[in-house]
């Protein structure tokens, strides 16, 4: 379970298991993300972050390594204050490390809540995200801090994204800075 | 940005890698020092072949890390590193001794759960002295206690009873009664390792027989169903318990 700030999420992996005959690929395997919400059901918002979420796991994931089996990814919001793709994201990539499956990089996700007076806020809490102009979440690789996703919602110019995601890249720093910790915390045990 | 990429392979042995992390080899120094040649990796030929184990692929210039966990090295016929990682789920590997569970017979061949992805199959002439004539007795449900002969990401996993010159030496059919349970891979590493203290520990409180498969179960078996308890519950929480703890919670018990 990950929490930054209130919003936490839990996370599960299973894998690599056996795979149904109509969702087993011949080459690699299939990654599927379940995103359930505090309350109520599943809906849209949950089936596209899901789609997010497994196209960039499946970007850093080697799943030619085990092909014809499923990789099941299941996160559980236990609250929400803000910030919720990107705390699914780490949630996500801490699994993956956790579970031991093969990976070429790490990934993090940040989160941009761009103000309407031009200034840039990371992490925002559900408050500054509702008073913002937009909201951009990206999942940058630990691989020379490339991009994996991108996701904006509301409105903003060219330059400004360009902006976002320059500090979205140097604030991914700290979170690879922590992955590295807990992993070490974990195995001097 | 290059001098984060790659840190010497030495210099990281006995700390905590992330995926990710590229390891320089050190042949590859005097390689780009000289300039142009690009020799393949297994080109440290004036010092053997390095071998490459789990947790880490090749990649260009050097080796990748693919699992975060503790990089180790062993200097021995050209050197091999690879990482240790804590993981729960088995994936198979040809060689390894593992116990199976028979889940179906099918015709010639046994259907056995070895906690991977697929089910392995296991024929019936695989046992010692068996022949056409005389089958081994195996029934659904029963545990048996083979190594791998076909272990690839392509293929369904083949398990035998024998080795190479056709003794059995301790494989095949495990007897009836006992425990079987499940731990993570590491620990069962670490209880294989020669002379390794937990069981020396345990063998001084009661006699049991134990069968330790790589695919992390174990089957233990005491003289009554409270000492097989105990003996479980114990293996357990060696995971999760420092050597001390360990060594109080024995003594406790053979104070008993």
């Amino acid at each position: 379970s990950l929490s930054s700030g209130d919003t936490s999420v839990l996370a599960g992996l299973y894998g690599p298991a056996e795979a149904k005959l109509s969702k087993e690929l011949p080459d690699r395997a299939a990654l599927e993300v379940l995103l359930r919400p505090k309350v109520g059901l599943p809906g849209v918002l949950e089936r596209s972050r899901e789609q997010l979420l497994r196209q960039t796991c499946e970007a850093v994931v080697l799943g030619v390594l085990h092909p014809r089996t499923a990789i099941s990814l299941v996160l559980q919001v236990l609250s929400d204050a803000g910030s919720l793709l990107s705390c699914c994201l780490n949630a996500a990539c801490m699994a993956l490390l956790d579970a031991g499956l093969p990976l070429t990089a790490l990934f993090c996700g940040v989160t941009c809540a761009l103000q309407p007076d031009g200034t840039i806020l990371l992490d925002p809490t559900a408050r500054q995200e509702q008073d913002a102009r937009a909201i951009l979440t990206f999942a940058i690789a630990s691989s020379e801090r490339k991009v994996l996703m991108a996701t904006t919602k509301g409105s903003c110019s060219v330059e400004e994204m360009q902006q976002c995601l320059a500090t979205a890249q140097r604030a991914a720093d700290t979170i690879f800075q922590f992955y590295r910790d807990s992993v070490r915390r974990r195995y001097s045990k | 940005m290059a001098a984060e990429r790659g840190a010497a392979a030495e210099a990281l042995v006995g700390q905590v890698v992330l995926p990710g992390d590229l390891l320089l080899l050190p042949a590859h120094y005097s390689e780009d020092a000289e300039g142009e040649r690009l020799r393949l990796s297994t080109g440290a030929a004036p010092q053997g072949r390095l071998l490459c184990g789990p947790g880490l692929r090749r990649s260009g210039a050097g080796l990748l890390v693919t699992k975060c966990g503790l990089l180790r090295h062993r200097p021995a016929g050209g050197g091999v590193y690879w990482v240790d990682s804590q993981q729960k789920r088995y994936v198979p590997v040809k060689g390894d001794h593992v116990i199976g569970i028979v889940t179906a017979k099918a015709g010639d061949v046994f259907r056995l759960d070895v906690g991977g992805s697929e089910p392995a199959s296991l024929s019936y002439l695989a046992f010692e002295g068996a022949t056409k004539r005389n089958r081994p007795n195996v029934q659904v449900g029963d545990l048996i206690y083979g190594q791998f002969v076909v272990a690839n990401k392509d293929m369904e996993p083949e398990m035998v009873c024998i080795d190479s010159s056709g003794k059995s030496s301790g494989m095949g059919i495990i007897g009836q009664d006992g425990f079987l349970f499940k731990v993570s891979l590491g620990l069962i590493r670490k209880l294989l390792a020669p002379k390794c203290e937990i069981i020396q520990e345990l063998s001084q409180l009661y006699p049991f027989e134990l069968v330790l498969g790589m695919n992390g179960r174990i089957w233990v078996k005491a003289k009554t169903v409270q000492q097989t308890l105990i003996i479980v519950n114990i293996l357990e929480a060696c995971e999760y318990m420092t050597a001390e703890q360990r060594k109080q919670a024995l003594a406790k018990l053979s104070g008993n």
